[in-house]
């Protein structure tokens, strides 16, 4: 479980990002956020990987989910 | 059976959970999320108590306020339909759930109100959003079209002028924004706004391309090659599950009395689900305890 990946790419001021983030904040789940408003690269990314043009992006072990999906989440992360 | 089901976790629902809570109901909130629309709210300046609060922030003090009593909350499952059963009523749920109760509160909100032409349901997420505070950012560079001609349509033209290279605004009426917003935008020379005209279609494969637009007036047509489109026509009630069992206004509200009553004894809806004037957080608060209070009172004349 150590070795799990987590990448969260999202905006500034997008509410659903903030609480995903917080969600992984409050269970101690350490994350990579990509702020894909000032970073365009990441941003071109997520794009690519997902086919869709929306935040927040939750990428788990190479898994995907678009929109802030609890259910999912908690799953993905055995919570 | 619960004593009291409430549908819906916004400030109407979550209000009346911790009225309830209060009257020791034997109470289940059951709802898709937690929080509602003021989660997509970012700065809130008339709710009394804070002078400035956003939105989700307000929320999560609503929600921390809830988790305070020993009520059953389940989120993640959303309510499709309410039905009567001998002794109070029955809902059941998207992923196949009943839960009963001998009262219930629909308190189910209001969600964006899609176009409804062709290209919208393929092309969402793929450049069609509804929330321009989560996506707009997306957009930085690209044209993009704001659909819509009041508050919502113009504060999301004004945020894409910064970012992006042209924003054409496209409304079927005239402008009915607040004056303070329609000068802040007015003046942009990478803004075209299109008034009295009818988005027709959604073009696009796997992102969106352009729309079509059509003058109402002279019945012309024509396409703008745009990237993102920013559907901004305002709300419509989560009302379906109680179609057929209570009476809904032309505007798809459930029609409530000064007491939150729907005409059938134990149902009550509160808040922005409802045909009650102004849709504001206080407001749908205020319904939501009456609600609660108005079935607590129906529950313990049934005892």
């Amino acid at each position: 479980m150590s070795t799990r990946e987590v990448n969260v790419y999202s905006t500034p001021y997008c509410p659903w990002c903030k609480k995903t983030k917080k969600l992984l904040e409050d269970n101690g789940i350490t994350y990579q956020d990509f702020d894909v408003a000032a970073d365009r690269t990441a941003r071109e990314e997520m794009i690519r990987k997902t086919g869709q043009m929306a935040v927040p992006v939750i990428e788990i072990d190479g898994d995907f989910v678009v929109g802030y999906d609890e259910g999912w989440l908690k799953q993905k992360l055995g919570l | 059976m619960h004593e009291l089901i409430i549908i819906g976790a916004g400030p109407a629902g979550m209000t009346a959970a911790v009225y309830a809570a209060r009257k020791k109901l034997d109470t289940l909130l059951l709802s898709k999320d937690l929080g509602g629309q003021p989660n997509q709210t970012t700065g809130i300046e008339n709710y009394m108590g804070y002078q400035f609060i956003e939105g989700p922030e307000l929320m999560q003090k609503f929600e921390e306020q809830v988790k305070q009593f020993p009520i059953e909350v389940k989120i993640g499952d959303g309510a499709v339909s309410i039905s009567r059963l001998d002794g109070g009523f029955e809902v059941r749920t998207e992923k196949g759930e009943t839960y009963q109760g001998r009262a219930a509160i629909i308190a189910t909100g209001k969600r964006p109100r899609p176009l409804n032409v062709p290209g919208e349901e393929h092309l969402r997420g793929r450049g069609v959003t509804y929330c321009a505070i989560c996506d707009g950012p997306l957009f930085a560079g690209m044209k993009v079209a704001v659909i819509g001609g009041g508050n919502s349509a113009l504060e999301s033209a004004d945020d894409m002028l910064k970012i992006g290279e042209h924003v054409y605004l496209v409304s079927l009426t005239p402008l009915t924004g607040d004056q303070v917003l329609i000068d802040k935008v007015k003046g942009a020379a990478n803004l075209t706004i299109f008034i009295e005209h009818e988005t027709s279609e959604i073009l696009g494969d796997n992102f969106v391309s352009g729309i079509k637009i059509r003058d109402l007036k002279s019945g012309e047509e024509q396409s703008l090659d745009v990237g993102g489109v920013f559907v901004e026509i305002g709300l419509i009630p989560n009302s379906e599950l109680a179609k057929g069992l209570i009476h809904l206004n032309r505007l798809g509200e459930i029609e409530v009395n000064c007491a939150c009553e729907t005409g059938i004894p134990g149902l009550y809806a509160a808040g922005d689900v409802t045909n009650v004037p102004e849709k504001q957080i206080v407001v749908a608060a205020g319904e939501g305890a009456k609600a609660a209070l108005q079935a607590h009172r129906y529950l313990q004349r049934l005892s």
